[in-house]
């Protein structure tokens, strides 16, 4: 299966590639990707392994419809090129490129990946990429690197070495990741691509959770890269549309058509004019409750 | 390939396989499996296959199984004889 550009990316559960007992169940708990990681939860000395077993659980085992992602190590690093031939073989959805910093670092994979699909007999753009941000660089060059590639799905941004690279620490609040989220987002807008947010690493605090997600899907992001299975639920819920919104939505877009067939030029719901903003806002919630599965799809 | 040194690879977590490698004269596997009754025989014949795919005719196998997946018993074996092969990083040129 090829990678779909543009899907249900709410929560996107990294799997450490060097854990066996967590590979085969990773997707039994909803996420609606698994990303397997080859990059910084696996050590120097299990590199070799890690990649033996991510390729395993990819070729072997059936993650249903959960996007398959895998985060390679950089191509600049030892690790890289052989990450990319392995995952190229395993057929991965999606490459989620560590520590991006300028176009030329996409491009380079998207070169690379244009050849070993072709040496490994894939047909033409099988593999999806998705470009992370963790550096100051990086947050410069945002929308260069989401306009980079055909092939980029998202781009997400790593917060731990961002906000180490700022010489600050993560707060609770977020002010020191306010302005970097609030590019990246800019340029995935821009681009047309998904904007994924970071890890929240205190598994244990699911209020502290609950704001960072509320935070976010205010922003506008899509989704958010999550390191336990405990984190899909909350996250989830708020990126669901609720019932009220549905049916905000809907009447919206009955109002819409009512006007259509009378041939009105105005359209009003409730006393409140619906104009274009309103109307794409309506058709919006409308897809991601189905793409959720609150809504049946027409 | 040949196997030149003695290699481990894996850990004793639940799921998962620890294999070590070392050179021999010829072909012997002793294997410790919490699921030897159900799977002992088709856990000796996944490794066996690995070896005879990388060529291997001669070396002692020592695994000790913690309820590891086919695909995770394949991928311990890999990482093991690659490394007492001395030619890690070489899996992955071949087409």
């Amino acid at each position: 299966m090829a990678y779909v550009k543009d899907r249900l990316r709410r929560t996107m559960l990294y799997i450490p590639g060097n854990n066996p007992g967590l590979m085969r169940d990773a997707h039994i708990y909803g996420a609606d990707s698994i990303m397997f990681d080859l990059e910084d939860s696996v050590k120097l000395s299990e590199k070799d392994a890690a990649r033996f077993l991510v390729y395993g659980a990819l070729t072997t085992l059936d993650y249903g419809d959960t996007e398959r992602v895998v985060r390679v190590n950089p191509l600049s690093t030892a690790f890289g090129y052989d990450d990319f031939v392995a995952m190229v073989r395993a057929r991965v959805n999606v490459i989620r490129l560590p520590k991006t910093e300028t176009a030329q670092d996409v491009l380079e994979a998207e070169q690379l990946l244009a050849k070993l699909e072709k040496e490994h007999g894939l047909p033409e753009n099988s593999i999806g990429l998705m470009a992370a941000v963790e550096s100051a660089l990086g947050i410069l060059h945002a929308y260069e690197i989401a306009t980079a590639s055909p092939r980029l799905i998202g781009i997400a941004i790593g917060a731990e070495d961002f906000v180490t690279d700022l010489k600050t620490n993560r707060s609770a609040e977020g002010i020191e990741l306010l302005a970097a989220r609030s590019q990246l987002l800019f340029a995935a807008r821009a681009a047309g691509i998904a904007a994924i947010d970071t890890i929240y690493a205190d598994v244990n605090n699911e209020d502290g959770l609950r704001r960072e997600a509320e935070l976010i899907h205010q922003l506008g992001f899509d989704g958010k890269s999550i390191i336990n299975p405990r984190q899909i639920e909350i996250v989830h819920e708020i990126f669901t549309p609720k019932p009220k919104d549905i049916e905000h939505a809907q009447a919206v877009i009955a109002a819409l058509n009512e006007a259509e067939e009378k041939h009105l030029g105005v359209v009003s719901l409730n006393g409140k004019m619906v104009d274009k903003p309103v109307a794409d806002r309506a058709r919006r919630v409308l897809a991601l409750a189905q793409a959720a599965g609150v809504l049946p799809h027409p | 390939m040949r196997i030149e040194q003695t290699a481990m690879a894996g850990t004793l977590e639940s799921g998962d396989m620890m294999v070590t490698i070392e050179p021999a004269d010829t072909l012997t596997i002793d294997l410790t499996s919490t699921v030897e009754a159900q799977y002992g025989q088709q856990i000796r014949a996944t490794m066996s296959e690995v070896l005879a795919e990388a060529g291997i005719t001669a070396c002692h196998v020592i695994a000790k199984d913690r309820g590891a997946l086919d695909c995770t018993v394949r991928a311990r074996m890999k990482a093991a004889i690659y490394r007492a092969a001395g030619a890690t990083g070489e899996a992955w040129h071949k087409a």
